[in-house]
C-alpha cells in the first residue's frame, strides 16, 4: 500500500463525511424549488429538509459505527493527522450526539418553518470540522478543523433569518469568534515562532531539553488557551454563550450544548498533551483558573435565570469549568477523566434538550422555566425523567452525573490538586440550587396554565431513555455499570500522545483486549437510541 | 449460603422497597378505591422487607468478627460493590425497616398525590438501608446523600406552609455539609491506593479473589492514616492529615446530627414535614450522623477524634444545656420535639467521643431509643395537628378528659423522653454520662443538668396540653385516637418499655461489635504514644 493510500484510510471517515455531505447538497438542490417558482414552495422546501435531514442521520450514524469499529493508531499526512483511540472515542461522541440531536430537533425546526436543507448539510460540516479538529496533530490542522466547525456554526446560530434574536445571536457569535480565532492565529504563530514548528510532536521535542520554555512561546501557549477557552464557553471567555444559547432557533442550541463542547474539549487535551506536556506546571495553573472562574460563574449566574435555554448556557459554563478541573490535572489520569465527564455530560444533554424541545403551548414553542409549574400533575412521566437529569447535572448521588463529578474531582484529588477538587464541590453545590428550583417548579407548584409536551415516540424514547440512563448506569450488573464508558476512556487517554510520545498501553495486553469487546457493546448500546430515531 | 441466609440477600432487603416504588407507579390513583390499594400495596411492601430483614437478625452472630452476609460485585469508577453488616449496623437497619410500615400506616389520611408519596418512601427506605450495609466508602456516599432527593421533595410536595424554604435549606444545608466529606474520601482512596499495606494486601491475594480495592471499608479500616504532627500551607496539624479528614467529616456528620451549631435545618425541616416525614427523620435520618462517626471517625482518625474529644464535648454540652432551653420557650409543639432532638442527640457525640464501653454502648442505645420516642412524639403530634389544625401549645388544655388513651400514650413517651428509668430513654442517657464522667467529670456534670431540663420542658408540655380545664371549647369535641394510630403508636410504646427494662435485647446485638472498635481505637492510640518521643526527638534534633 502506497503512503498516499495509508494516509487516505486514515482520514476515510472524514473523506465519507465531506463527500456524503456535498452529494447530500446537490440532492438539496435538486429537491428543493428555486425562490422563482412562487409562494407555494414552502411545503416542498420542508418536505426536501426532512429528507436529507434523515440522509445527514443516518450518514452520521453510519459513520460513527465504522470509527467505532476502527482500532490501532495511525498518522497520516506526515503527521498532521492521527487517527487514534482517543479520537475515536471523541468522534463517536461527536457523530453520534450531532446524528440523535439533529433527529430531534426536526420537528421543532418544521413547525418553525426553518426545516431547509442546507440546516442538517450545515450540521454535517460542523461534524467533519470537529473530527478534523480532535484528530489534529498539528496547529494548521487544528485550525482548518476549527474553522470549519466555526463556520458552519455561526450560520446554523442565525439560521432563523426573520428572527432579531437569532440573526443577533448569529452575528455576535461571528464577531467573538472570528476575534478568538485571531487570538488563537496569533498564539500559533508564536509557538511556531519560538519552537520551529507547527506539528505537535516537533514542538514537543522542541521543549523536550528540559530548559526554561521561551517566553514567547509561553506567550502563544497563552493565546492558544484564551482561543480554546472561548470555543469550550469557559469563563471569562464565555459572554457569548447565554446570548446565543437564548437567540438561537432551540434545535440548534441543542447542538452547541452537545457535540462541538466534546470536540473542544477534545481539541483543548490533545493541543495541550501532546506537544506542551513538557510544560505542564505552565498550562495546569491557567486550566485551573479558567475552571474556577467557570464553575463559579456557572454557579452564581445561573441562579436568577428565567429562561430555561440561558439557564442551561450556564449550566454548560459550569459543566466546562468541571471538565477542566480534570483537564488541569494533567497527565492520562485527568484525560480519562475528562473524557468520562464529557460522555455523561453529553448524555444529560440531549436528555434535557429533548425535554427542551417538546415543550410548546397553544402551539408555540416555549422555554420559560415559570412554564414548568405543576408539571408533575399534568404530565409525571415527564416530570421523572427531567427531575433525573436535573439531580444528575447538579452532580447529587446516586444518579450516573455523580459520577462525572466524582471522575473529575477524584482526579483533581490524587493530582494534588486537592484546593480546586474542594472549590469545585463547593461550586456544585451553589449550582445545585437553579438544578432544585427547575424541580421545585415541576412538583411544588401547582399548574396555572400547563404547557403541552408533543413529541413523537422515538423522541420520548430518546428523553426516557437517557433519563433512565442516569439510574441504570450505577447498577453493579454486567454491561450496565457506567456502560463501559470508564474503559474506553481509559483506554483513548492511554492512547493520546503525551509529549509527542506514544504512551504505553496502561493495561495489560489480554485486558485490554477484553476491554475492548466491551468497548465495542458500549458503542453499539450508544447507538440503539438513534437507531430506532432513524426508523 | 451466608450463615443459612441466601446468597445476596442484603442487596434484597437494600433493593425491595425500589423493586416496590416502580411496581407502584403502574397503579391509577384516580379512585379513592385506588389510593387505598396503593396504601395496602405499599404497606405490603415494607411489611415484607421488615420480615425480610428479621431473617438477617436470626441468622446474625454477634460474636463473630468482621462484617457478615458479605457479597461483593465489580462496580464502575474502580470502585466495589460491597454490602455487609456488623453489630453497629444491623441494629439500626432493623430500626429502619421497622418504622416504615408504621410511618406508611401514620400516612393513611393523605389523599393528595398519594401514589408520588408513597413511591418517595419506599426509594427513601432504600437509600436508608443502603447507608448501613454499604462496605465502599463511595457506595456510602451514594446513599448517604441521595438519601436527600426523596427527602426534599416529601418535605416540599405535602409540606406546610414554609415548605419550600424548609426544603431547600434542608437540601443545601447537608448537601453542603457533606460535600467536603467526598474530598477528603478522594484523598482516602487514593493514599490507602498508594499505600505499601494496600500493596501487600495486593500481593497476599490469592488467584482467582478478587483483587482489594482501595475505596472498601474493610481494607480502608485496617490503614493507619498519617498522624504525626505536620504543617500544611502555614496550619498545625496537630494529629497530622487525620485531622483535616476528621474535620472533613465532622462537617458532614455533625450537620447531619444535627450537632449546635449546625442543627438550624432540623427545626424547620421538622416543623414543615409531614408527620411521617418527620418520623423518618428523626427516627433514622439523624442516626446516620453517628453511625459515620461509629463507622469512619472514630475507627478510622484515631488520633484526630482523641484530640477533638473535648471540641466534641463541649459543643455536646451545648447543645444539650443550650437547645434543651430553647426547648423550654417553644410555642409550637413540634419545634418543641424537634429541639429535644438536638438534645438527645448532645447525648450521642458525647457517648462515642468518651470512646469507652459505656460510652458508646449508650450512644448506640441512644440513637436505637431516640429512634423509637421520637418517633412516637411526631406521631403523636401529628394526630393532634390532624384533628385541631393548630400545633400551638397554649391552644390546648385538659386534652386528657377528652382523650384519654391519647393522653396515656403521650404521658410514656413523654416519660422515655425525659428519661424515666424503665424506659429506653433512662438505658441510653445513664450509659452515656457514665462514659463522659469517666474522661471528663465537667462534662457530665453540665450534661446532667440536660436530663433535667429535659423534664422540665416534657413535663411543661403535658401539663399545658393535658391536664387542668379545657381551655378552648373547639377542642372539646376531639375524637380519641383511632384504632389506626392506637396500633402505630403500640409497637412503638412495647418498644420503648422493653428496651427499657430489658436493654441488653439491643445491647448484646452490637457490643461486641463496640467492644472491637475500642480495642482498635485504644491500639492506635498507644501505638502513636509510642512513637511521640521518638518524633519529639526528631524535631528537637531539627
Amino acid at each position: 500500500m502506497s503512503a498516499l493510500e495509508m494516509d487516505l484510510l486514515a482520514v476515510g471517515p472524514e473523506i465519507t463525511l465531506a463527500v456524503g455531505g456535498m452529494i447530500l447538497l446537490l440532492l438539496g438542490v435538486f429537491r428543493a424549488p428555486g425562490a422563482a417558482e412562487g409562494p407555494e414552495v414552502a411545503p416542498r422546501n420542508a418536505a426536501a429538509g426532512l429528507l436529507v435531514s434523515w440522509a445527514t442521520v443516518a450518514l452520521l450514524l453510519v459513520t460513527a459505527v465504522w470509527v467505532a469499529g476502527l482500532e490501532g493508531q495511525r498518522i497520516a499526512f506526515n503527521g498532521l493527522f492521527v487517527d487514534d483511540t482517543f479520537a475515536r472515542f471523541a468522534k463517536v461522541l461527536i457523530l453520534a450526539g450531532s446524528a440523535i440531536v439533529l433527529a430531534l430537533g426536526l420537528d421543532a425546526m418544521r413547525q418553525g418553518g426553518i426545516l431547509k436543507f442546507e440546516y442538517p448539510i450545515l450540521i454535517l460540516f460542523a461534524a467533519l470540522g470537529m473530527c478534523v479538529m480532535v484528530s489534529a496533530r498539528d496547529l494548521m490542522t487544528l485550525y482548518m478543523g476549527l474553522e470549519l466547525q466555526s463556520l458552519s456554526l455561526y450560520i446554523i446560530a442565525s439560521f432563523q433569518r426573520d428572527s432579531l434574536r437569532s440573526t443577533e445571536a448569529g452575528l455576535k457569535y461571528f464577531v467573538l469568534g472570528a476575534l478568538s480565532s485571531g487570538l488563537l492565529l496569533f498564539g500559533a504563530s508564536l509557538i511556531y515562532g519560538f519552537a520551529g514548528s507547527t506539528r505537535f510532536d516537533q514542538i514537543a521535542a522542541a521543549l523536550a531539553d528540559g530548559g526554561d520554555p521561551p517566553v514567547g512561546l509561553l506567550f502563544g501557549l497563552a493565546f492558544l488557551i484564551a482561543g480554546f477557552a472561548f470555543k469550550i464557553s469557559a469563563a471569562p471567555f464565555h459572554m457569548w454563550t447565554p446570548d446565543v444559547y437564548e437567540g438561537a432557533p432551540t434545535p440548534v442550541t441543542a447542538f452547541f450544548a452537545t457535540a462541538p463542547k466534546v470536540a473542544a474539549a477534545a481539541l483543548f487535551a490533545r493541543a495541550m498533551m501532546t506537544p506542551f506536556a513538557e510544560i505542564t506546571d505552565a498550562w495546569s495553573q491557567i486550566l485551573a483558573f479558567l475552571a474556577i472562574c467557570s464553575m463559579f460563574l456557572g454557579a452564581f449566574a445561573g441562579i436568577g435565570q428565567t429562561e430555561l435555554k440561558r439557564l442551561l448556557a450556564y449550566s454548560s459554563i459550569g459543566h466546562m469549568g468541571f471538565a477542566l478541573v480534570a483537564l488541569s490535572v494533567g497527565g492520562e489520569a485527568g484525560v480519562q477523566a475528562m473524557l468520562v465527564y464529557l460522555a455523561i455530560y453529553l448524555v444529560m444533554s440531549i436528555g434535557v434538550f429533548a425535554f427542551v424541545l417538546a415543550m410548546s403551548r397553544d402551539g408555540e414553542p416555549t422555554t420559560r422555566i415559570a412554564d414548568l409549574d405543576g408539571l408533575s400533575q399534568t404530565h409525571p412521566g415527564w416530570a421523572i425523567g427531567l427531575t433525573l437529569l436535573m439531580f444528575s447535572l447538579a452532580g447529587v448521588p446516586p444518579l450516573w452525573g455523580f459520577f462525572a463529578k466524582y471522575a473529575a474531582f477524584s482526579a483533581a484529588v490524587q493530582g494534588g490538586l486537592v484546593w480546586l477538587a474542594t472549590a469545585g464541590v463547593v461550586a456544585s453545590v451553589i449550582s445545585a440550587y437553579y438544578y432544585l428550583n427547575i424541580v421545585r417548579r415541576m412538583y411544588f407548584n401547582d399548574p396555572e396554565r400547563p404547557i403541552e409536551l408533543n413529541a413523537a415516540f422515538p423522541h420520548r424514547l430518546c428523553f426516557g431513555a437517557a433519563a433512565a440512563a442516569m439510574i441504570l448506569a450505577i447498577a453493579p450488573a454486567p454491561l450496565l455499570n457506567g456502560f463501559g464508558t470508564e474503559d474506553a476512556a481509559a483506554r483513548a487517554a492511554a492512547s493520546l500522545e503525551i509529549g509527542g510520545e506514544r504512551a504505553p498501553f496502561a493495561a495489560a495486553p489480554r485486558e485490554a483486549i477484553l476491554a475492548e469487546d466491551e468497548a465495542a457493546e458500549d458503542d453499539a448500546a450508544l447507538l440503539e437510541a438513534p437507531a430506532v430515531l432513524a426508523q | 449460603m451466608n450463615g443459612g441466609v441466601p446468597d445476596n440477600w442484603l442487596t434484597f432487603v437494600t433493593f425491595l422497597p425500589l423493586i416496590g416504588a416502580a411496581l407502584t407507579l403502574l397503579f391509577s390513583e384516580k379512585e379513592a378505591r385506588d389510593r387505598l390499594q396503593i396504601k395496602r400495596f405499599v404497606f405490603g411492601v415494607t411489611v415484607v422487607v421488615f420480615f425480610a430483614s428479621l431473617v438477617l437478625l436470626a441468622a446474625f452472630d454477634p460474636e463473630k468478627e468482621g462484617f457478615q452476609f458479605v457479597e461483593q460485585a465489580e462496580w464502575l469508577g474502580g470502585l466495589t460493590y460491597k454490602l455487609g453488616v456488623d453489630g453497629l449496623s444491623l441494629p439500626l437497619l432493623l430500626l429502619t425497616t421497622f418504622l416504615m410500615p408504621l410511618c406508611i400506616l401514620a400516612s393513611w389520611g393523605i389523599e393528595h398525590r398519594i401514589k408520588e408519596y408513597m413511591v418517595a418512601f419506599l426509594v427513601l427506605e432504600t437509600l436508608m438501608i443502603g447507608v448501613f450495609v454499604s462496605l465502599d466508602i463511595i457506595l456510602f456516599y451514594l446513599f448517604f446523600e441521595g438519601g436527600l432527593i426523596p427527602m426534599f421533595i416529601i418535605i416540599g410536595v405535602w409540606g406546610g406552609k414554609e415548605r419550600i424554604y424548609a426544603a431547600f435549606k434542608f437540601f443545601l444545608y447537608t448537601l453542603l455539609g457533606s460535600v467536603l466529606m467526598l474530598v477528603a474520601m478522594l484523598w482516602m482512596i487514593g493514599e490507602v491506593a498508594s499505600s505499601e499495606y494496600f500493596a501487600q494486601l495486593v500481593a497476599k491475594t490469592e488467584p482467582g479473589q478478587p483483587l482489594p480495592v482501595a475505596s472498601d471499608i474493610t481494607v480502608m479500616l485496617g490503614y493507619d492514616f498519617p498522624s504525626a504532627p505536620i504543617d500544611v500551607m502555614g496550619m498545625y496539624l496537630p494529629a497530622g492529615i487525620q485531622t483535616l479528614l476528621w474535620l472533613a467529616f465532622f462537617a458532614s456528620f455533625a450537620v447531619k446530627m444535627p450537632m449546635w451549631p449546625v442543627h438550624t435545618w432540623l427545626p424547620d425541616a421538622h416543623v414543615q414535614a409531614p408527620t411521617a416525614g418527620s418520623m423518618v427523620l428523626a427516627a433514622v435520618l439523624l442516626k446516620m450522623g453517628g453511625y459515620g462517626f461509629l463507622r469512619f471517625s472514630l475507627p478510622m482518625f484515631p488520633d484526630a477524634s482523641a484530640y477533638f474529644t473535648d471540641f466534641v464535648f463541649a459543643l455536646s454540652v451545648i447543645a444539650i444545656v443550650y437547645t434543651s432551653l430553647v426547648a423550654l420557650c417553644q410555642e409550637d409543639l413540634k419545634k418543641l420535639i424537634a429541639y429535644s432532638s438536638v438534645a438527645h442527640m448532645g447525648y450521642v457525640t458525647m457517648g462515642i467521643f468518651a470512646a469507652n464501653q459505656q460510652g458508646v454502648d449508650g450512644a448506640v442505645f441512644q440513637m436505637i431509643s431516640h429512634g423509637f420516642v421520637s418517633a412516637g412524639l411526631f406521631l403523636l403530634v401529628g394526630v393532634i395537628y390532624e384533628r385541631a389544625n393548630t400545633r400551638e401549645i397554649a391552644a390546648f388544655g385538659g386534652l386528657a378528659e377528652r382523650m384519654p388513651v391519647y393522653a396515656a400514650i403521650m404521658m410514656l413517651f413523654t416519660m422515655a423522653n425525659l428519661g424515666l428509668p424503665g424506659t429506653s430513654g433512662f438505658v441510653g442517657e445513664i450509659l452515656a454520662l457514665m462514659g463522659a464522667f469517666q474522661v471528663s467529670t465537667l462534662t457530665a456534670f453540665i450534661a446532667t443538668l440536660g436530663v433535667i431540663l429535659s423534664a422540665a420542658y416534657m413535663l411543661h408540655l403535658y401539663r399545658t396540653m393535658m391536664l387542668g380545664e379545657m381551655k378552648n371549647p373547639k377542642f372539646s369535641t376531639l375524637p380519641d385516637m383511632s384504632s389506626r394510630e392506637i396500633a402505630i403508636a403500640a409497637p412503638l410504646a412495647i418498644g420503648v418499655i422493653v428496651l427499657g427494662v430489658y436493654p441488653s435485647l439491643a445491647s448484646d446485638m452490637f457490643g461486641a461489635t463496640v467492644t472491637r472498635i475500642l480495642e482498635g481505637y485504644d491500639a492506635a492510640l498507644a501505638a502513636s504514644a509510642a512513637l511521640e518521643p521518638v518524633q519529639a526527638a526528631a524535631v528537637s534534633a531539627h
